[in-house]
């Protein structure tokens, strides 16, 4: 089964840090990725610009609204997604629980909907 | 309810959940099985009556359960024709032909755990737990569940369908957890148990002081995973801990249904034959050298019940093992046990010294068992002013109407 991984961690926290804590991070992240790589289960990794480069878009009446910064001001961001695919929930857990953000930020764990399941698409 | 109604009632009850293990491995899909267990159950209420309850009724209603799922699998094809029911219905119709009838069927041990941890499953809600496990391992009805939570019949009804759903959706696996997930994973399961038990024991709303059904529904369960994983001592401490509690049962209730406090019950309402049971079961655990919370808390229970009057309790020994259950389940619920048996095993005033402690950290404020441990320490040391405005801070935090009772009678008598 296919799960997306979206990873939320304080975005301030991380401009706190020293550089040498952020090139820790990174070395982390690269050794997962490249660990989740070699299983065969990685589908893709997007990490994300922070959220002051985000824009939302709604199109209401026609008409294109857009405003600068996410869709909804929370405590943590969404900061980057993996997609893995794997046997069950479990074990998608697993990965999830050693992304080095899952130590400090959180991990939603979303099932990826099998559209083939879906009978009046055409 | 006629005595044949209730006959099959109790069939179905202690045979409903591994039939259902069953047929969630052989059709793989949740909702499939227990639609066709309905039709199973409907049928044998039909067909019962005239030809007599069958001698293996799990292998009957699994039996027809198969053949029922057959038939909701042909008619989807016709309406729906989806790849997934095809390929269901391909593989079932095969095993109908080739398999020996399934009459031979008997529980199998590992269908009812991959049930229990799937109903149990740390994805879901505690409360999607609960009902769960009651409706699937129980063979509870929704009414049922419903009136023992006090919540309505479609707010349960939705909250079954919705972690069904979940499990289906987000791909909750229908297996036994490996050898390094077992522990946490069986700890929710235990927790799941332990609540049913307490709701039934505790009754926290309503009017009546124990809900007889909930406690027979957790021992019942807590008796056949303590069967199903006989090397693990938590579950068996667990049942333990049920059974030693509920040989009180018939001595914590007044004649008007009012609560009666431990040192006060009358001990030869005790139930003999249950204590010696618990005792026994508690024994085996700790042999197995893996001591846990529940095996503790047994473990407690075992003291009080080995106390053949009240003043005879082994108080020292309960504070010891308060502290020992401290390491395990750090929580303020637990500081409160151990202050009372302190107060008990030393005296009042270090005992209320301990409960100030816990005072300052107001995690208890809103707990009405808190408020009454205090009121009953100052009541002891004859403080009986305080004591008063103890016993009407625990009233507002009393939900049972039988607790409330009591309050109510104690500070009639501290004036």
């Amino acid at each position: 089964m296919k799960y997306v991984l979206l990873i939320y961690a304080a975005e301030k926290n991380w401009a706190n840090l020293s550089k040498e804590e952020q090139g820790r991070i990174y070395n982390d992240y690269w050794a997962y990725t490249e660990e989740l790589k070699k299983s065969g289960k990685m589908q893709a990794c997007e990490p994300l610009q922070p959220t002051f480069t985000a824009t939302t878009v709604r199109v209401r009446n026609g008409k294109m609204l857009s405003t600068d910064g996410p869709f909804a001001e929370t405590k943590e961001q969404l900061g980057g997604i993996y997609v893995v695919d794997v046997k069950d929930l479990n074990e998608a857990m697993e990965w999830a629980a050693r992304i080095p953000d899952a130590f400090t930020g959180s991990i939603e764990i979303r099932p990826v909907m099998d559209v083939s399941s879906i009978d009046n698409i055409k | 309810m006629t005595e044949a109604d209730r006959a099959l009632d109790r069939i179905f009850r202690t045979e409903s959940g591994a039939v259902l293990a069953t047929l969630i491995r052989v059709l793989g899909d949740f909702e499939l099985a227990e639609d066709a267990l309905q039709d199973a159950l409907t049928a044998a209420v039909e067909a019962w009556p005239d030809s007599g309850v069958p001698d293996a009724p799990g292998a009957w209603l699994t039996t027809i359960a198969r053949r029922k799922a057959l038939d909701r699998l042909r008619h989807q094809k016709i309406v729906q024709a989806k790849s997934g029911t095809v390929a269901l219905l391909t593989r079932l119709e095969h095993e109908a032909q080739t398999e020996p009838d399934a009459l031979g069927w008997s529980p199998v041990p590992d269908d009812q755990l991959r049930l229990i941890f799937t109903c149990c499953h740390p994805a879901l809600s505690g409360e999607a737990q609960v009902a769960l496990t009651l409706r699937t391992l129980g063979g509870l009805s929704i009414g049922e569940i419903a009136r023992a939570f006090l919540a309505s019949e479609a707010a349960i009804a939705q909250r079954l369908a919705r972690a069904k759903q979940k499990i289906r959706r987000a791909g909750i696996p229908y297996e036994i957890p490996d050898r390094h997930s077992l522990g946490p994973r069986l700890d929710a399961v235990l927790s799941v148990l332990y609540l049913v038990f307490n709701e039934g024991y505790w009754a926290t709303g309503g009017r009546e002081l124990v809900r007889g059904d909930l406690v027979a529904d957790a021992l019942r369960l807590a008796r056949s995973l303590a069967a199903l994983l006989p090397d693990e001592p938590e579950p068996l401490g667990l049942l333990a801990l049920m059974i030693l509690h509920d040989s009180r049962r018939e001595a914590r209730t007044g004649d008007e249904g009012e609560l009666i406090l431990l040192e006060d019950q009358d001990r030869s309402r005790w139930k003999r034959d249950a204590i010696a049971e618990g005792l026994g079961l508690v024994e085996v655990a700790l042999r197995m050298k893996r001591p846990g919370s529940y095996q503790i808390q047994a473990a407690i229970a075992a003291v009080h019940a080995e106390a053949t009057a009240a003043t005879e309790t082994d108080w020292p020994q309960i504070a010891l093992l308060y502290d020992e259950l401290l390491r395990y389940e750090p929580t303020p619920v637990i500081e409160l046990n151990r202050a009372v048996a302190v107060s008990f095993a030393s005296n009042a005033d270090l005992g209320l010294r301990l409960l100030e402690r816990i005072e300052r950290t107001g995690a208890l404020e809103n707990y009405a068992p808190f408020h009454l441990a205090r009121a009953d320490m100052l009541r002891r040391l004859d403080r009986r002013g305080e004591a008063r405005e103890a016993y009407e801070r625990a009233l507002p935090f009393a939900d049972n109407e039988q607790v409330r009772r009591f309050i109510e009678l104690r500070l009639r008598g501290a004036t």
